[in-house]
């Protein structure tokens, strides 16, 4: 145990105590949120902070399970069995599982309750690790992405069935992870640049999509191009026009434009340039300008589309989450209640919030789920914009610090298992407190570490432990 | 590695720039946006809602016709509620515990959906009982009283006219997002119709909450709060007096009286008879079932929803087009005996022949009428009857008839004008000829007009030839109404044409005794009233009693007319109420006591039933 005892003194301190902290905060709100009078002790397990105390207690010994007696070499050998449990719980939810809140995928066992959707982002990202790191390994051959997609996508199926859409889009995040792996940046940049488009046709209109997506054509051709001067100067020119196009026909000179219709605009102003640039393209062959034109056009054929995939794909909850985070229709009794509720009360912390158990928005079970996915209510209302700070701060702390340390991994395994957990608590921490404050529609996921419950919890420590244990692999 | 350490870095940049645009709208939210500190659904504040008292209306002298009353709407919120004293409660408010413990057990079941809102518990309870429960109070928490205003109706009179107030309920605040629950609003009547001048504003007083949800203080010591703002008041073109007057003689008979003041459009009297009591209108959810199931139909407004055949007073706008189109002039006479005896024809009571013009709406000759009719439609400047009856119906549209003249009377309607395609699905495309359609010349057969179109008629005749929409508003305080109201509408006959037919009506009402003239009964010495009676005959019974007149003949002030249901000739019962309440108008009293009281006695209901 010698060496063992030398190698425990590398332990990454620094994210056990992020970890530590996040852990603490979210004790704080539970118990804040949750806080009733008649329950004022804290570690009362009949009320939610009392729980919560026996889930943070229990996941710590977890961690020192992971850290002094499991022996990390395990992770890989038996990362496909961990991944193939994961899934058979997923089935085995499907049918045995208890509804709650719509969604069927939880088990009971007694009176606890457990979602096996946690876990099983664990196995996947195991079992990405293992797949991605054993010899011979071709990402970029067919079969190689073929495996990638299956591995993401069964688990992302099953708890789609169960109803958690919310859980099932967490998968999405290992693009992150195959980015670092080598995947062509410009699949980022697409998926990126369509849920801009889509976003932008819908709250605006597919003309101002268009206008946009144009003004960034224009900016990446500055970029790529070799001669920067020139186009410099177009921009100059451009972007103030692009900015104050709707309102150009104020101006009394130019009073005629107002009475044009879109399509008139377009061909007026987006028109010519775009002749003269394929007219450019074709003379002096530039092959970079040609996939931005072929780009634009693709695009906006994309941008016409939006409205069909809008009205006819998406489900009525979904769409009215959509519309409300646009601004489109605002719901405040139905779909927007939460989110407005939710924004009251981080907006009404202010800068250095109302204080400890003070917060008079989240008391009395104004903001639904406000112990669970809206948590953050709380530490915005009673911590102020300098807790909410601090907290983005952890978070942010945290996941470059696995980033750093992934990189610094001699064992392939270990680093892309952690861009799998970078990238998961990446999404969850961006996805959920965007919904807490109006910037991303609401989808009901965890905020790592935070969260009232168990399931949650116990996944995101055994997640990031493992991570922490394998870490130490690299000083032997 | 060089690549992927660069892709290492951009990930790290993505995810700072995420950091970054949540850290940004965070100090938008806690920093810069005041609109999530003090807002509605901002559980911290409680707001209490101050309702606008509504706005008064005013009869044309400036009396009250309604008013405003205080009442307290006793509300519940039911998250604050805690074991109320129930039997007590009920005993103050004399409810039903049953319904009150089953009402609070739904409330405790939605209460988190309900939230922080107050909802209205028992509403309009008088002074005395919230006196009472104020006293009590302690003892039921969550339950609080909110002053509002009720009506009250000062003059017994205008129940048809007024409309009343009822609470806004599921299906309107759908239709009217800007009506919340308990709110209240104006149905039927000037009260829909000036919804907007008298609704006024409601305010509210913020107070803040603490985290143990007890009432802390005034928010910012009233600095946002929102004073109630009290609704316009409306003058009303009526004459409380006049229509008081005309509902006691109208009492226990069935029909409608409208007096128009001719130059200016504006409403004086308008009686529907039987009509809603008013004494019922300010709680009128209570009588509802009541006022709806009476055979009499209170609630139906005959002077402008019941289309009646206007019978012989329509001879004056038969008269008007045949002058105009030229057909006939004033030394043309027609012999009459007992009628006009071609085809089916048209019968007639006996009276001194030959009539020229004069003298046939002096005596109401059909036979003159008829004639004059058939030269209308037979005029030889038209290819056909029916281009011939295309231009008649111009004439007759002008008039107003056949459309909603655009009153301020929501239940308004338009009554009916035959159209050539009528005519041609009964007698077959061009087989009908001017004898087929006989019947318009004195006002019978496919047409249906309004008394209120019979009063606009009389308005019109008054003018010489044109008329202003009939209206109920005079004016509203800061507001001026709408334009429609002091426009001119021109008829398509000159005015000319309409000083010929005025010396038949003026004669018809102040020829000498023995002249055969039909409406002697209405004339007043000195007060010059022109007429023309009409006995409407009614399929269903006894013939319906009409008549309409204006007064003075040069200057009118006022246009009148009488329409009473299953009475027998005109100048039986319309002309004398008719002439009475002009009488009453302008000289301020009336001389004949006599023929008052022998009217106003009169039951000529049972006729009806």
């Amino acid at each position: 145990m010698n060496t063992g005892n030398l190698l425990y003194k590398k332990l990454d301190w620094p994210l056990i105590i992020t970890y530590l902290a996040l852990v603490m905060i979210g004790w704080i709100s539970v118990f804040s949120s949750v806080y009733d009078e008649e329950h004022a002790q804290i570690f009362d397990i009949s009320q939610r902070y009392g729980m919560q105390f026996i889930w943070i207690v229990s996941s710590l010994v977890l961690a020192s399970l992971i850290l002094f007696v499991i022996n990390p070499k395990l992770y890989d050998v038996l990362a496909w069995a961990i991944y193939l449990g994961g899934i058979l719980l997923l089935l085995a939810v499907v049918f045995i599982g208890v509804e709650v809140n719509g969604s069927k995928s939880w088990f009971m066992i007694g009176p606890v309750r457990f979602q096996p959707a946690e876990l099983s982002k664990i196995g996947t990202s195991l079992a990405l690790a293992s797949l991605m790191s054993s010899y011979n390994f071709k990402m970029k051959s067919f079969s190689g992405m073929l495996r990638i997609a299956l591995i993401i996508l069964i688990p992302m199926l099953l708890i789609v069935l169960e109803k958690e859409t919310g859980s099932a889009l967490v998968y999405v995040s290992f693009v992150l992870m195959l980015y670092r792996e080598g995947l062509n940046g410009w699949y980022l940049t697409f998926g990126f640049l369509g849920i801009l488009l889509f976003l932008v046709t819908l709250s605006f209109s597919p003309f101002v999509a268009i206008i946009l997506l144009f003004g960034l054509m224009v900016i990446a051709k500055t970029f790529i191009s070799k001669k920067i001067f020139p186009h410099l100067i177009f921009l100059v020119v451009f972007i103030p026009v692009l900015i104050f196009c709707p309102r150009l026909g104020e101006l009394k000179f130019l009073s005629f434009a107002s009475s044009l219709t879109d399509v008139e605009w377009l061909a007026l102003f987006i028109g010519p340039v775009l002749i003269s640039q394929i007219y450019i393209a074709l003379k002096e062959r530039i092959g970079y300008l040609w996939y931005i034109i072929t780009c634009f056009l693709v695009s906006t054929v994309l941008i016409f589309s939006v409205q069909f995939f809008f009205e006819r794909v998406l489900q009525d909850h979904q769409r009215a989450r959509i519309e409300n985070l646009l601004g489109i229709q605002e719901d405040l009794q139905g779909a927007g209640y939460n989110v407005h509720q939710s924004k009251i009360a981080i907006g009404s912390g202010g800068f250095w919030g109302k204080g400890f158990l003070n917060g008079t928005q989240t008391k009395f079970n104004f903001v639904p789920e406000q112990s669970t996915d809206f948590i953050f209510c709380t530490v915005g209302e009673e911590w102020g914009f300098v807790g909410s700070f601090v907290v983005v701060a952890l978070y942010l702390f945290m996941m470059v610090r696995i980033i750093n340390l992934a990189e610094k991994q001699k064992d392939n395994f270990t680093r892309l298992y952690g861009y799998c957990l970078a990238s998961v608590i990446f999404f969850h921490f961006f996805i959920n407190l965007g919904m807490t404050i109006g910037i991303m529609p609401v989808i009901g996921i965890p905020l790592p570490f935070v969260s009232y419950g168990g399931s949650s919890l116990w996944a995101f420590t055994i997640f990031l432990f493992i991570f922490i244990r394998l870490d130490l692999e690299r000083w032997r | 590695m060089g690549v992927e350490l660069k892709k290492k870095n951009i990930l790290i940049i993505g995810i700072i720039a995420a950091a970054v645009v949540i850290v940004l709208q965070l100090f938008n939210l806690q920093i810069i946006d005041e609109e999530y500190k003090i807002t509605a659904s901002n559980n911290a504040f409680r707001y209490d809602i101050r309702y606008p008292a509504r706005g008064i209306i005013y009869d044309r002298n400036g009396k009250i016709l309604v008013g405003n009353e205080t009442a307290y709407d006793i509300m519940i919120t039911p998250y604050e509620v805690k074991d109320p004293d129930t039997l007590d409660l009920c005993r103050i408010f004399n409810l039903d515990i049953a319904d009150v413990r089953q009402t609070l057990k739904e409330y405790r079941k939605n209460r988190r959906r309900i939230g922080f809102q107050s909802l209205p518990f028992v509403k309009q309870v008088s002074p005395a009982q919230y006196a009472i429960f104020l006293e009590k109070s302690y003892k039921f928490p969550g339950f609080s009283a909110v002053s509002r205003t009720i009506r009250s109706y000062p003059y017994n009179a205008c129940g048809n006219l007024l409309g009343y107030i009822t609470e806004v309920d599921t299906s309107f605040i759908r239709k009217n997002p800007e009506y919340k629950r308990g709110d209240y609003v104006g149905r039927t009547g000037m009260e829909q119709s000036y919804e907007g001048i008298l609704r006024g504003e409601k305010g509210y007083n913020i107070f803040l909450r603490d985290v143990h949800n007890k009432i802390k203080s005034s928010f910012a010591e009233g600095k946002y709060d929102k004073e109630a703002i009290p609704g316009k008041n409306i003058t009303s073109s009526i004459d409380a007096e006049l229509q008081q007057y005309v509902e006691s003689l109208m009492v226990n008979k069935v029909g409608s009286v409208v007096a128009i003041e001719p130059s200016t459009g504006e409403i004086l009297t308008l009686v529907s008879s039987p009509g809603i009591d008013v004494s019922k209108l300010a709680s009128i959810n209570k009588f509802y079932a009541e006022i709806v199931t009476d055979p009499l139909k209170p609630m139906f407004n005959r002077a402008v929803m019941a289309p009646y055949p206007p019978g012989s007073v329509f001879k004056l706008v038969n008269g008007l087009i045949a002058l105009q189109e030229g057909v006939i002039d004033t030394t043309l006479t027609y012999p009459c005996f007992g009628g006009y005896k071609i085809g089916r024809g048209v019968a007639c009571h006996s009276h001194p022949s030959p009539t020229n013009l004069t003298s046939s709406i002096m005596m109401s000759c059909n036979a003159y009428y008829a004639n004059a009719f058939r030269r209308t439609m037979d005029n030889p400047a038209y290819p056909s009857v029916t281009a011939a009856f295309s231009k008649w119906k111009e004439y007759v549209e002008s008039f107003g008839f056949g459309t909603k003249l655009g009153s301020d009377l929501p239940s308004e309607q338009a009554g009916v004008l035959p159209s050539t395609k009528l005519y041609d699905k009964i007698h077959g495309k061009n087989r009908w000829k001017s004898l087929s359609i006989i019947s318009l010349s004195i006002g019978q057969g496919e047409i249906g007009t309004t008394p209120l179109h019979l009063a606009n008629l009389a308005a019109t005749i008054a003018n010489r030839g044109y008329y202003y929409t009939p209206h109920m508003v005079k004016s509203a305080e800061d507001t001026t109404i709408t334009a429609d109201y002091s426009q001119k509408h021109y008829t398509k006959v000159d005015p000319e044409n309409f000083k010929k037919i005025i010396h038949g009506m003026y004669l018809a009402v102040n020829a000498p005794p023995g002249s055969g003239a039909t409406g002697r009964i209405a004339a007043v010495p000195g007060l010059e009233i022109c007429g023309k009676t009409g006995t409407e005959q009614n399929p269903h019974g006894k013939d319906h009693s009409v008549f309409i007149c204006f007064a003075p003949k040069d200057n009118p002030k006022i246009a009148v007319v009488a329409y009473i249901e299953n009475a027998g000739f005109g100048a039986t019962w319309a002309a004398p109420i008719a002439s009475l309440l002009v009488e009453r108008y302008l000289t301020g009293k009336v001389e004949r006591a006599e023929l008052e009281a022998y009217i106003m006695s009169a039951n000529l209901i049972q006729k009806v039933l």
